[in-house]
């Protein structure tokens, strides 16, 4: 095989990698705040999907005018899981909380499967067949929008937990639970907020993944798979690693895809997982465990 | 032995099992086709349920992919049968053992390399993916296009091959169930049983109490994971069919321990009530949904959600332990003092 297709697969791999890796950070986030896996972050993302699919087909929008919406769509609904379901749970043990958003995935992707079918539902835009050639490398034009905009939205995430009040009370609640009670902040409501942060992360993953795939109700439990495999390759609780994991998986699963088979690009994916978490636990970009 | 099964087991609590037992012993005979076909599912249910609560329920060590189990059991005996017509009686000392290698491996690797909790849950699942697609390439156990169980003399039952009737597969899933129902009871009065449940305590403390939590955790693991692979085989023969996408998806690992979760984790009724409970409220929604006409996929998948989100706020303990109090089998007010 040339070179070059090598290299155009990696490109791309990269590319999804970078969508993948914003909606690993909407996980990554809730988990390094509120200490809950998100077992129904895939399914959110599903969800994000297929609102813009069916506003796109239903009312003609461009999925870049549907990122906004969708993604504030997601925070309240993050935000009011949180509220209303998983914060009286906060002290229960792990197993409980995790067993908690199991039971509201299953929901999830089956009013899914009940409202749109189990058909594949996709969004064909006007730029959906362009693309940029640059020398020998031709690369999707989709997947640039796609991956330059989850860039931006994970930069802007970066400078929000770094310079604002807001993003520094939340960062505390993470550091130290008790320590944050006692300087009098509201901890469940950071939480909530935390949530609807995370959430509206994987929305606009979902806005800008439904450009490159096709969603089906299947999508969901794979995609929190997925992000699972990516957090815990980055590093749980970890925002550069989430990315770091993203851009990893998606390049992995674009070579086992060339040089195997694209059916089985999951397994290389969980044969990553499986070796970070034998030897580097904490993932990549992780802090030890403690 | 007997005495170790029946011993502060409260009077009423045994008169009432045996009646169950009768009871679902005479089930064949007074219950049509349908309701059978509902019985087995749920005593399947209750069979894997016991088998995953071994591990969780007893230990603490949260499998979520224990349909990797079912299914290697299942693709063991099957593929004997359908390669060389071995029975499964004879392919099932293999299954048990490739299920308890393939979960002693998952287990040195995580309790060598301290993946605990959520870790190790996503381990589990990230095990059975990868199984599943695994299978889903490898032709000799059919590949994605499926592995279908001949069903020669089905007119014939034929315990030796499982070829039979659906009478023949309740009663073999009825003693699977009575069996593990036993079995589970002597481990957790046995030295592991408690070993275990020192480890779901408080690992730490376990192990500074001179436990040695990895043996016992790797015990848990290896048993959990070989009986239900056993559960695999009667799923194999039972219904003749086997496509990775089903066998080894999430789903059904989820399906699976949503009894012991629902009738309440690490009691030995827990997963029989659970079972019963949530395969038969779902089975009676399906067949009130035929009646008024609307036959939606997955509807059945939200009601088994919005169970479990029920029952997880609401009673964290499961259903029976409540019950049990409720019918006065609590061995706290029925013991004769006994500490």
């Amino acid at each position: 095989m040339p070179a070059e297709i090598y290299l155009n697969v990696a490109v791309n791999g990269l590319l999804t990698g970078l969508v993948y890796g914003l909606m690993a950070l909407g996980l990554s986030v809730i988990f390094g705040v509120v200490r809950v896996v998100n077992f129904a972050h895939g399914e959110m993302m599903a969800l994000a999907m297929y609102a813009t699919v069916a506003a796109f087909t239903s009312l003609g929008l461009d999925p870049f005018l549907m990122l906004v919406p969708v993604a504030a769509a997601l925070f309240v609904l993050g935000y009011a899981l949180q509220a209303g379901v998983i914060n009286p749970f906060i002290n229960r043990p792990e197993h409980s909380q995790f067993m908690l958003l199991v039971a509201v995935a299953i929901i999830l992707v089956n009013i899914q499967l009940i409202v749109f079918g189990p058909d594949a539902r996709s969004v064909q835009t006007s730029y959906s067949f362009d693309s940029f050639q640059i020398g020998k490398l031709i690369v999707d034009a989709s997947k640039v929008y796609a991956a330059a905009t989850a860039l931006l939205i994970a930069g802007a995430l970066f400078a929000f937990f770094r310079f604002t009040i807001l993003g520094k009370a939340i960062r505390a609640c993470a550091d130290n639970y008790a320590g944050a009670l006692v300087v009098g902040l509201d901890v469940k409501r950071l939480y909530a907020l935390t949530f609807g942060i995370g959430a509206a992360c994987v929305g606009a993953a979902g806005v800008m993944l439904s450009l490159v795939i096709d969603v089906t109700p299947s999508l969901g439990p794979a995609y929190t798979l997925l992000a699972f495999v990516i957090v815990i390759t980055g590093g749980l609780g970890s925002m550069p690693g989430a990315l770091l994991g993203g851009v990893l998986v998606g390049l992995t699963e674009a070579l086992a895809g060339l040089f195997y088979t694209p059916s089985a690009k999951g397994m290389f994916a969980f044969g990553l997982l499986v070796l970070v978490l034998l030897f580097r636990p904490q993932g990549i970009l992780g802090k030890k465990l403690g | 032995m007997i005495a170790t099964l029946v011993a502060d087991v409260p009077r009423r609590g045994l008169v009432l099992l045996l009646l169950l037992l009768a009871a679902l012993v005479a089930a064949p005979l007074l219950v049509n086709d349908y309701l059978l076909t509902v019985l087995i599912l749920i005593l399947y249910f209750a069979y894997a349920g016991q088998a995953w609560n071994i591990m969780m329920g007893f230990a603490g060590q949260l499998s979520l992919g224990h349909a990797l189990y079912v299914g290697l059991g299942a693709y063991t005996a099957a593929a004997l049968f359908f390669h060389f017509g071995l029975s499964p009686w004879i392919s099932l000392p293999l299954a048990l053992a490739v299920s308890g290698l393939v979960g002693a491996i998952m287990g040195l690797l995580a309790f060598r390399f301290g993946v605990a909790g959520v870790y190790f849950a996503i381990l589990t699942i990230a095990v059975a993916e990868f199984a599943r697609i695994g299978f889903d390439h490898w032709s000799w156990v059919g590949g994605s296009a499926g592995l279908f169980v001949p069903v020669a003399n089905y007119t014939q039952n034929d315990l030796w091959t499982l070829r039979g009737s659906p009478r023949m597969f309740y009663y073999v899933i009825l003693a699977l169930t009575v069996l593990a129902l036993l079995v589970c009871r002597l481990l957790l009065k046995s030295r592991a049983g408690y070993y275990w449940q020192a480890i779901r305590e408080d690992e730490d403390a376990a192990r500074a109490l001179g436990v040695n939590t990895f043996r016992y955790k790797m015990y848990a693991v290896v048993l959990s994971a070989a009986m239900t692979s056993l559960a695999g085989i009667f799923f194999a023969f039972y219904y003749n069919n086997l496509f990775p996408e089903q066998v080894f998806t999430i789903g059904r690992s989820i399906e699976l321990i949503l009894g012991p979760i629902i009738g309440g984790l690490g009691t030995l009724i827990g997963p029989i009530v659970g079972a019963f409970l949530i395969t038969g409220l779902a089975e009676a929604l399906h067949e009130a949904m035929l009646r008024i006409g609307i036959d939606v996929p997955g509807a059945k998948q939200v009601f088994y959600g919005v169970c479990l989100l029920v029952v997880v706020m609401a009673l964290p303990h499961g259903v029976w332990p409540p019950l049990r109090r409720l019918l006065g089998l609590d061995p706290k007010t029925s013991g004769k003092g006994k500490a």
